[in-house]
């Protein structure tokens, strides 16, 4: 499967100009992807532990008639939507929901398929009290040895461990104009220069780009945004990635489950850059 | 004339050498230990002595990996892996390699990870240790391997894990990779897990960020050190979210001990007794005698 943009035509912008299209308000969010994307969505809340988070939304639907399973982290395009999602910053709950669902599809054999769009996990007091930190770990841990198809796509902004926790994947695609960083440009900053201020040098000096992460063998895809950003036709944007979703799936459908899993370990096993 | 008492103090006479706040007297850095947790101080021996423990609060100050192995493992069982993998600049950080280069000169280390094999009161195991002492054992290329390399190698040899974890999280330095030494490294304990085998995590202080967000959470049995500092999220970017100023025992052992995230608070002079009994409970060769 081809990696490149085939879309955008305008030359490739900054990580800086990325980051304000991806924080434009009028983006389009997995809400608005949810309904082009698939037949049927239905929702299923809660993860039967202590509550059920907004900020990802979890169910079932049909990609062509084949029933999967989606998890959404779901930014709000207002602040009565954001308040009612968290901006998109989910509770340990969110992941444990998440997790749930994704047992779920692993019991009935549905590939699941994670829509990243977040700044990151939430940094509060009841999220700490209720172990946002094991949340996080436990994700990555089982959905490495998930036996089902997983497929990830970053809609938007992939903010560091709270975007991980739904990216430990078997293919990881990103919105030509999507993101995904270890920090916000902002903290990267105030490490660097102990300044905050500066984040749109730091933004253009961290690699948070899908071509930086093609480069570093972090994301296996790009899916083109219309000229000008998602927003500007989301009907065109939902269908790129529904292509996108057709020709994984056309691939990695056909694979034995174990072999699946072993090069899902081996995707992430061989990222690191050192010597001896 | 009398009006000059009521008036604002424009400058003050420095009392104490400059960069030093006013009244505060100096003593030599490595005669008195100030405890970070009740800001009392002792006396650097006292402190010493005790194993680096707070005499008067019980926090467990940080240790080096050597100082670690030392009151850990059985006299000289230890047998270190990868002792020379070094560190590359993926993203171009600048200053990063020197960084590196200045850190090893000073603690004798390659990286903020310690890793090998050893006995524990006669038990073999794999084990682990953290140094914060280099660049707050952060995790980037280097910590993520040798410590995804440690859990493979525990699961060929069949051995448990036992892992002394402390960091900041993450190594910003190494951008997006340093996120994936997270998944790497809880895919491996995963795969130690599934070959039926035993994993305790020692949380020390302090475990943050992304190895309190991986592997480090991930233990069949975690431990913590009373009064060490855990968490996801540092302390300054919650009290900045939510505009209030957080208790001090938040985010301590004692805090994840009360809400379920930590099994037992040991302390640093019954640490090798205990990792010893509990890695008698898992082994299977003792057990069929």
């Amino acid at each position: 499967m081809s990696g490149v943009a085939q879309g955008g035509k305008a030359a490739p912008s900054t990580a800086w100009e990325r980051i304000e299209l991806v924080r434009n308000k009028l983006r389009p969010t997995a809400r608005d992807y949810i309904p082009m994307l698939f037949d049927h969505f239905t929702e299923l809340h809660g993860d039967r532990l202590f509550g059920d988070d907004p900020a990802i939304i979890c169910g079932i639907g049909r990609f062509n008639r084949m029933p999967v399973t989606v998890i959404a982290q779901v930014k709000g395009r207002n602040l009565e939507e954001n308040k009612q999602s968290n901006f998109a910053m989910a509770h340990p709950e969110g992941y444990r929901k998440a997790l749930r669902a994704m047992k779920q599809a692993e019991k009935f054999h549905r590939p699941v398929i994670c829509l990243v769009d977040t700044p990151g996990a939430y940094c509060g007091v009841g999220a700490e009290e209720r172990g946002q930190h094991e949340a996080v770990a436990r994700n990555q841990m089982e959905m490495m040895r998930l036996k089902t198809p997983i497929v990830t796509i970053v809609l938007g902004e992939g903010g560091s461990g709270g975007a991980l926790a739904l990216a430990v994947c078997d293919q990881l695609a990103m919105l030509q104009n999507a993101t995904y960083s270890v920090i916000s440009p902002r903290g990267f900053a105030s490490i660097l220069w102990k300044d905050a201020g500066r984040e749109k040098e730091a933004a253009n000096m961290v690699r948070i780009t899908a071509e930086d992460l093609m480069e570093f063998g972090v994301c296996d895809a790009i899916i083109p945004e219309p000229m000008g950003g998602a927003h500007k036709n989301p009907q065109l944007t939902a269908e790129a990635i529904s292509s996108y979703l057709r020709k994984t799936f056309a691939n990695i459908l056909l694979k034995p489950i174990d072999k699946l899993t072993e090069t899902r370990y081996i995707k992430f096993r061989k990222i690191g850059a050192f010597e001896e | 004339m009398l009006d000059d008492l009521f008036g604002k103090v424009k400058s003050r006479v420095k009392i104490a050498p400059e960069g030093e706040p006013a009244g505060k007297v100096s003593v030599p850095q490595d005669m008195m230990f100030k405890c970070p947790r009740c800001q009392k101080v002792e006396f650097m021996e006292n402190f010493q002595v005790g194993g680096k423990v707070c005499p008067h609060c019980n926090y467990h100050a940080r240790l080096t990996a050597k100082e670690r192995l030392e009151c850990t493992v059985d006299g000289a069982s230890f047998i270190p892996y990868d002792e020379n993998m070094r560190s590359k600049n993926p993203i171009g950080f600048p200053g990063y390699l020197e960084k590196i280069s200045s850190l090893e000169e000073e603690t004798g280390l390659a990286d903020g990870v310690v890793t090998g094999e050893c006995t524990i009161e006669g038990q073999r195991c794999v084990i682990g240790v953290m140094d914060s002492h280099f660049m707050m054992a952060s995790m980037g290329s280097v910590a993520g391997e040798k410590i995804t390399r440690a859990f493979e190698r525990a699961t060929e040899k069949r051995l448990p894990v036992v892992f002394f974890t402390a960091s900041g999280g993450a190594r910003m330095q190494e951008g997006i990779i340093s996120l994936m030494q997270m998944a790497k490294t809880s895919g491996a304990v995963g795969r130690h897990s599934d070959a039926g085998l035993l994993y305790i995590t020692v949380l020390t202080d302090p475990t943050t960020g992304g190895v309190a967000a991986s592997f480090a959470a991930l233990g069949d049995i975690t431990i913590a050190e009373p009064k060490v500092l855990i968490g996801f999220a540092g302390r300054r970017v919650i009290e900045s979210t939510i505009k209030q100023r957080l208790p001090d025992d938040f985010q301590s052992a004692e805090f994840f001990l009360q809400h379920g995230f930590v099994d037992m608070l040991v302390e640093r002079k019954a640490m090798r007794k205990t990792l010893g009994r509990l890695l008698r409970f898992h082994n299977t060769e003792e057990v069929r005698v």
